[in-house]
């Protein structure tokens, strides 16, 4: 059970199989849109976790990046008239370059200062996307042109669903890779212990600037996707505080430092408010509950927790 | 044009509802009408989404109580995106494809509106939204329309008002939210043609509890005639007491953002002299009787009044609208089906709401002139009409 | 220079309300490690109790005294209930389990409260006092008058008390403070009951100014904790004068740069800070032990 668990490859079979087979069950486009929404969550929640989980570095500004994904799309296809992969594309490079120029600096703090300096970051990114309305349309938002592919218009959410399902497939792939290779365990190293890490030769600074700029990438193709499936994009609902926090509680209620957990993780926090639904004024109160009760209870995050009880069940 | 009267209490409806439906009993074999709404009840909006839901849960009950419509009854469905567009525009799938509304009343601000417009506009529902901006309906949508007045004519009315003072220049101060910078844009646009000039402009964060640094700047700028202050929630409260904490001695204007009796208690003695437009539901009880509108804002505010315990507000007046001309249209259509009530909704005319007199048209969704919006100036802690 | 006074007031009154949450952030996060992020939330259940109890007729002294009471109460019930079953747990469980713990309060706040925003009358008047050209409300004095016997009390207790030595010795080192016989789980409780109280008296000081609802604490909370990090996380004396600091940037940073950047600019001063003392202003460098 444990080795099936940790091997790499039945991880990504057995997603690949979820993934294909799930739309049997969908009664209709609704289930399909939300399904979208956890891929593309998900996708972001991956990237966040080799940042937290691997590297151990907290970062409570990360929707920013989803922003910047997401608005390369909107205004590269609305102002410049890119064609919306190429303005995909763009963001991520983007992305990328501003973890590499900030992380630097921030990467230097620790524990929650890092947390407060990457708050701040966010911060700066929403409110630069809610403030310069000629490029972005302010805080309501902007509409984003359907994609095109070979003159077919990608619209659907069934469409959105597969798109995005193999982008967190092969975001999975490339996560295990890198935790399977020197890089990862070097990665895991730091978590456990940075001085001893640099005692041991391994160039600290570096590894964890890396990760970072991963991360954003990671986060900005998720907010370019949210970006096609949506059509029309907000600073907040992007970008915002709220976002950040919801991300981190994604990685930790999932479980740090497993790949599966960052999709369980972002699987329950979507889906959960559609099921409060029936409790009505309660929502937020069954919301924070369940919240408080599962990290209680499962202190590791979900699927850590789950699966060392079923060891510990097992043996 | 029969307007419900809302006396009967909850509990004759519960009494009531199944005998009536009983007597209607032929019709309600086609079953239910189902609309869908998705509101901001809680979030930063909620003081937009929270009227919204009571209004639509209350007439809905009433209708109901009354035989529904077309002997059918109406089911309502209102989901909380808590002023998130992401979630908004799920909840529209979910009302969509799941629920399988025939229409929609709701989508509390411009950002959800707009991210909910596509589904709508894809699935070929109509959608009668609830929030502000002019880009709502214009380019003029298919399947969308709106009640509330657009901003754009809220600047136009206190422009107005300033040309019969002789103001031309005046200081602004925004709020940084959707409703405050969509409304801060217009005015800017507006701005020349009533020969008004801005000589200086400020924002504030939608969470803010102290403007005074701000003021000060607008106070201190030499010329300011006037002070305008578009914005929505509790901002414009605090932006009313800094400003006479600053004993700013220009008149201040404040946006149909405000209007709501709960915007006087808050401002307190500071709201004296304010200036806003605002429909005619705030000013109900002070509408000469010949006013056509005087029935209808005078019994929605006292249903509602009555059903919460809580100040009206013209929120919850434009879901009340909205789910009036969706009411009509589906009499006049005499089916929900979706694309027929749409063209009975365009074609709404003389429907006399509490927003103002509605007249719909294929080029305009959502027919409300400025005549629609009175110049109201706070005195003595209440409302006052400025002729 | 009037309106610099005028800012200067505007950033103490506000700053004052950060500085009292910040302090409420330090109080706990040195008794127990633990990052509150409904510390918001008190100052909300402050504000709204006695807001709802002063509208069901109960004089606004009681009232206060029974907000407080009530908000301890919460406080109390938060570390039972919420965070001592996770000790034990890693830091950044517990912050989610606050954060839970927040959308809980806000849940439940909605439900039995209301959504509408509400007020306080002043304590003296909202006649503006008139001072070198600027104008002061009196309660934004009440606000600063009584921020600073808070922060004076707290320090005393600490200070001076038995008790606020077994605080510092707990914060010190949790395992060393039980080897001594200090009943470390009593004074964390004890931490969150301050800090709960102190939440609540600025909620309470500050509705008149500032207004409140059910959802005030959310930002409240994340200015506190930037307010503490500024000033250095478990630095009592950091987590006020990083309050303070953070509403004076954000009060001129409206007034002399850019009122729509203002929390902009406040942020940068931070990051700036932190670039150049990653410890905060009042921090202790930390030393990892391998």
């Amino acid at each position: 059970m444990a080795r099936l668990a940790s091997s790499r490859w039945s991880i990504v079979l057995g997603l690949a199989i979820v993934i294909a087979a799930l739309p049997f069950l969908f009664p209709s486009n609704y289930y399909f849109r939300v399904a979208a929404i956890v891929n593309i969550f998900a996708l972001a929640v991956v990237g966040l976790n080799l940042l937290m989980g691997y590297a151990g570095q907290v970062s409570l500004g990360h929707a920013g990046f989803m922003g910047i994904g997401a608005y390369s799309v909107a205004i590269g296809s609305a102002h410049f008239k890119l064609h919306g992969l190429l303005a995909m594309l763009i963001g991520a490079a983007l992305a990328g370059l501003v973890a590499f120029l900030v992380g630097r600096p921030i990467l230097r703090l620790k524990g929650h200062y890092l947390a407060v300096a990457t708050l701040g970051f966010g911060l700066l990114i929403s409110m630069a996307l809610a403030n310069e309305a000629a490029w972005t349309g302010g805080p309501d938002g902007m509409g984003v042109p359907r994609l095109e592919i070979l003159g077919y218009r990608l619209r659907g959410p069934d469409t959105w669903y597969y798109i995005s399902g193999g982008a967190l497939l092969i975001g999975v792939i490339l996560a295990l890779n890198l935790i399977e290779s020197p890089t990862g365990r070097a990665m895991r190293a730091i978590h456990d212990s940075e001085i001893a890490s640099r005692v041991a030769g391994i160039d600290v600074a570096a590894y964890k600037l890396r990760i970072f700029v991963l991360s954003a990438i990671y986060a900005s193709v998720a907010g370019s996707l949210m970006a096609f499936l949506n059509g029309h994009i907000t600073p907040d609902g992007t970008a915002g505080f709220l976002r950040s926090v919801e991300l981190v509680t994604m990685v930790v209620l999932g479980g740090m430092g497993s790949v599966v957990g960052a999709i369980v993780g972002a699987a329950v926090l979507v889906i959960l408010p559609q099921a409060l639904t029936i409790f009505h004024d309660y929502e937020h109160l069954m919301l924070g509950l369940i919240i408080m009760v599962s990290m209680i209870l499962l202190p590791r995050g979900i699927v850590p927790s789950l699966l060392a009880r079923l060891r510990g069940g097992g043996a | 044009m029969a307007y419900p009267s809302w006396f009967s209490r909850r509990v004759i409806l519960a009494a009531g509802a199944s005998a009536m439906a009983i007597a209607a009993a032929p019709a309600f074999a086609q079953g239910e009408i189902k609309l869908g709404a998705v509101l901001s009840v809680t979030g930063p909006a909620s003081f937009l989404g929270d009227p919204e839901k009571r209004t639509l849960e209350m007439v809905v009950d009433d209708v109901n109580a009354k035989g529904g419509i077309l002997g059918r009854k109406v089911r309502l469905i209102v989901y909380d995106d808590a002023g998130d567009p992401n979630a908004a525009r799920t909840f529209a799938t979910r009302l969509l494809e799941e629920d399988k509304v025939t229409a929609m009343v709701g989508g509390s601000t411009t950002g959800t509106t707009m991210a909910m417009i596509p589904a709508f506009e894809d699935a070929q529902v109509p959608f009668i939204s609830l929030a502000g901006a002019v880009q709502i309906i214009q380019p003029v949508k298919k399947w969308v329309f709106k009640t509330p007045h657009t901003d754009t004519m809220a600047c136009e009315k206190i422009f107005e008002d300033m040309k019969k003072r002789n103001t031309t220049k005046i200081g602004m101060i925004a709020g940084t939210d959707g409703f405050g910078k969509s409304m801060r844009d217009e005015c800017v646009k507006v701005a020349g043609k009533y020969g008004i000039e801005i000589l200086h402009e400020e924002s504030y964060g939608p969470r803010d509890t102290d403007m005074t640094p701000q003021l000060t700047n607008i106070k201190n700028k030499a010329g300011v005639q006037a002070v305008i202050n578009p914005g929505f929630g509790q901002g414009p409260a605090i932006v009313t007491r800094n400003f006479k904490q600053l004993a700013i001695n220009v008149p201040l204007y404040q946006s149909h953002g405000v209007a709501s009796k709960q915007f006087i208690g808050l401002a307190g003695d500071a709201a004296e002299g304010v200036r806003l437009p605002a429909a005619a539901l705030l000013v109900a009880d002070k509408l000469p009787d010949s006013d056509p509108q005087k029935k209808v804002v005078v019994e929605y505010s006292k249903a509602y009044t009555t059903r919460t315990g809580q100040p009206v507000s013209t929120f919850g007046g434009h879901a009340y609208d909205g789910f009036m001309i969706w009411k009509e249209a589906v009499e006049r259509a005499k089916t929900d089906n979706a694309a027929k009530v749409r063209d009975e909704i365009e074609k709404t005319k003389g429907y006399i709401g509490t927003g103002g007199i509605v007249n719909m048209s294929p080029t305009d969704h959502m027919g409300l002139d400025l005549s629609a919006f009175k110049m109201l100036e706070i005195r003595n802690g209440d409302w006052t009409i400025v002729q | 220079m009037p309106e610099l006074l005028q800012f200067a007031f505007s950033g103490l009154t506000v700053g004052a309300v950060y500085a009292l949450v910040a302090l409420g952030f330090t109080l706990i996060y040195n008794a127990s490690d633990v990052v509150n992020f409904a510390q918001g939330e008190f100052v909300m259940l402050g504000g709204m109790v006695t807001v709802f109890l002063h509208l069901a007729g109960v004089p606004l002294p009681i009232a206060a005294a029974l907000a407080i009471f009530a908000t301890v109460l919460v406080g109390l019930a938060l570390y039972a209930f919420a965070i001592d079953p996770a000790r034990g747990s890693s830091a950044v469980t517990v912050i989610i389990i606050t954060i839970g713990a927040s959308i809980f309060l806000r849940g439940v706040a909605q439900v039995i409260f209301d959504k509408r925003f509400h007020a306080l009358p002043h304590w003296f008047g909202s006649e503006p006092i008139r001072f070198g050209g600027a104008a002061i409300l009196p309660q934004s004095l009440v606000v600063l008058a009584g921020a600073a016997i808070i922060v004076a009390l707290i320090f005393v207790i600490i200070d001076r008390t038995i008790l606020g030595r077994a605080i510092l010795a707990t914060a010190a080192n949790r395992l060393a403070a039980r080897l001594v016989g200090i009943p470390v789980r009593k004074i964390v409780a004890l931490s969150f009951a301050l800090s709960a109280a102190i939440g609540a008296v600025a909620g309470i000081l500050v509705t008149p100014i500032t207004l409140t609802s059910y959802d005030v604490g959310t930002l409240l909370a994340l200015k506190g904790f930037a307010a503490a990090m500024l000033g250095g996380m478990g630095s009592a004396v950091g987590a006020v004068v990083g309050g303070i600091l953070l509403g004076l940037a954000e009060s001129f940073g409206a007034g002399l740069i850019s009122s729509k950047y203002k929390d902009a600019i406040a942020f940068l001063i931070i990051l700036a800070t932190l670039f150049l003392r990653p410890q905060g202003l009042f921090g202790k460098k930390s030393v990892e032990r391998v």
